[in-house]
C-alpha cells in the first residue's frame, strides 16, 4: 500500500491526496495538480483509498469521505 | 534463482499495444494504465545491488526531470523482490546522495518479465537484460531497444528517442541519423510521380526528390 500504512493512516502522499479533496470533487489530473504527485502515483493511490473507504468515486471525478475527512482534520 | 523453463512465444512489437500489466513496485501497486496520457520509458535490469545496474539507477534518477518535462515517466524492472528494490534505492542513496525517484517493479512471477520478452535464455536464464521500451501516451510501444548485461545504457540516446517520436507526432516528419533537437528534419517522401516533381519545387534542402530536409 502506497497511500495508507499498514497501521491505517494515510502515507503522506496519501494525506496530501486527501487535504486535495477537502475542497470538493475532483478529477485526478486535478487532484495530482493539488497535491503534487504524479498522476500515475494518483491513479494508483484512489485506487487505495477508494478501497479503504477514504473517497468515493462520482463518475470520473473523487469525493472525500466523512471517514476520509477524519483522518485529515 | 530459479532458471526459465518457459518458452518465449512472442516478442512486444512496435506499434502494438504495450503488453497489460498490474505489478507490485516500491510505489505500491501500479498497472500500466495508470501511465495513459504520458510517454512511459519501462526498463529492466538483471540485477539489484550489482555494479552496471547501479551506475545505470543514477543515470536514469539524472535525467528524470528532463523526462518529467518531456511529459514521460521512467519505470524500473527486475525479478528482485520489493524489500530488495527498497533497501538498494535506499542503499544508492545512502552510499551516493541521488534519490531515485521512480517506481521500480518486484518482478518474482516474472509475469511482465515474459510478457515483455525481457528474459533472453542466451544471456541469463534468471534474470532479466538490459530492455528499454518506450511506450507513447496511447500505450502504443514506440521503441524497443535491448542491451546485453554487460553495457550499461546511454541515457542521451533514450532522451533523442523521445525527442524525436514527439517531433515526428507533432510535425509529420522523420529524423535522420544522429539527428537531435534544432537539426532540420526529413520531410516524408513523395507517393506520386507529380508530388516528386512538386517537391524539388517546395524549397525544401534536397539531395533529389526523395530525400528533402526542412527547418522546423
Amino acid at each position: 500500500m502506497a497511500c495508507i500504512s499498514p497501521d491505517g493512516k494515510p502515507t503522506e502522499s496519501g494525506a496530501g491526496m486527501l487535504r486535495a479533496l477537502k475542497s470538493g470533487l475532483k478529477s485526478p489530473e486535478e487532484i495530482a495538480k493539488d497535491a503534487g504527485v504524479p498522476l500515475f502515483r494518483v491513479r494508483s493511490g484512489l485506487r487505495e483509498l477508494t478501497q479503504a473507504g477514504l473517497v468515493s468515486q462520482k463518475d470520473d471525478r473523487y469525493v472525500i469521505t466523512d471517514k476520509g475527512e477524519e483522518l485529515v482534520k | 534463482m530459479e532458471e526459465v523453463k518457459e518458452q518465449v512465444i512472442s516478442l512486444p512489437r512496435l506499434g502494438e499495444p504495450a503488453p497489460d500489466f498490474e505489478a507490485v513496485t516500491t510505489h505500491g501497486v501500479l498497472k500500466l494504465e495508470d501511465f495513459k496520457g504520458s510517454w512511459l520509458i519501462l526498463f529492466s535490469h538483471p540485477a539489484d545491488f550489482t555494479p552496471v545496474c547501479t551506475t545505470e539507477f543514477i543515470a536514469f534518477a539524472e535525467i528524470y526531470p528532463d523526462l518529467q518535462k518531456r511529459g514521460a515517466e521512467l519505470l524500473g524492472l527486475s525479478v528482485d523482490s520489493v524489500s530488495s528494490h527498497i533497501a538498494w534505492v535506499r542503499n544508492v542513496e545512502e552510499k551516493t546522495g541521488v534519490k531515485i525517484p521512480f517506481p521500480v517493479i518486484a518482478d518474482l512471477s516474472k509475469e511482465v518479465s515474459f510478457a515483455y520478452g525481457m528474459i533472453h535464455p542466451g544471456q541469463s536464464k534468471t534474470e532479466t537484460v538490459r530492455c528499454v521500451f518506450i511506450i507513447d501516451p496511447n500505450q502504443i510501444i514506440r521503441t524497443i531497444l535491448y542491451y546485453p548485461l554487460t553495457t550499461g545504457r546511454n541515457m542521451q540516446e533514450i532522451l533523442r528517442i523521445v525527442d524525436a517520436l514527439q517531433t515526428t507526432d507533432e510535425h509529420k516528419v522523420a529524423t535522420p541519423a544522429n539527428w537531435k533537437p534544432g537539426d532540420m528534419v526529413v520531410v516524408p517522401p513523395p507517393n506520386t510521380q507529380e508530388m516528386a516533381e512538386e517537391r524539388v519545387k517546395q524549397g525544401y534542402e534536397c539531395v533529389d526528390w526523395y530525400l528533402c530536409k526542412k527547418k522546423l
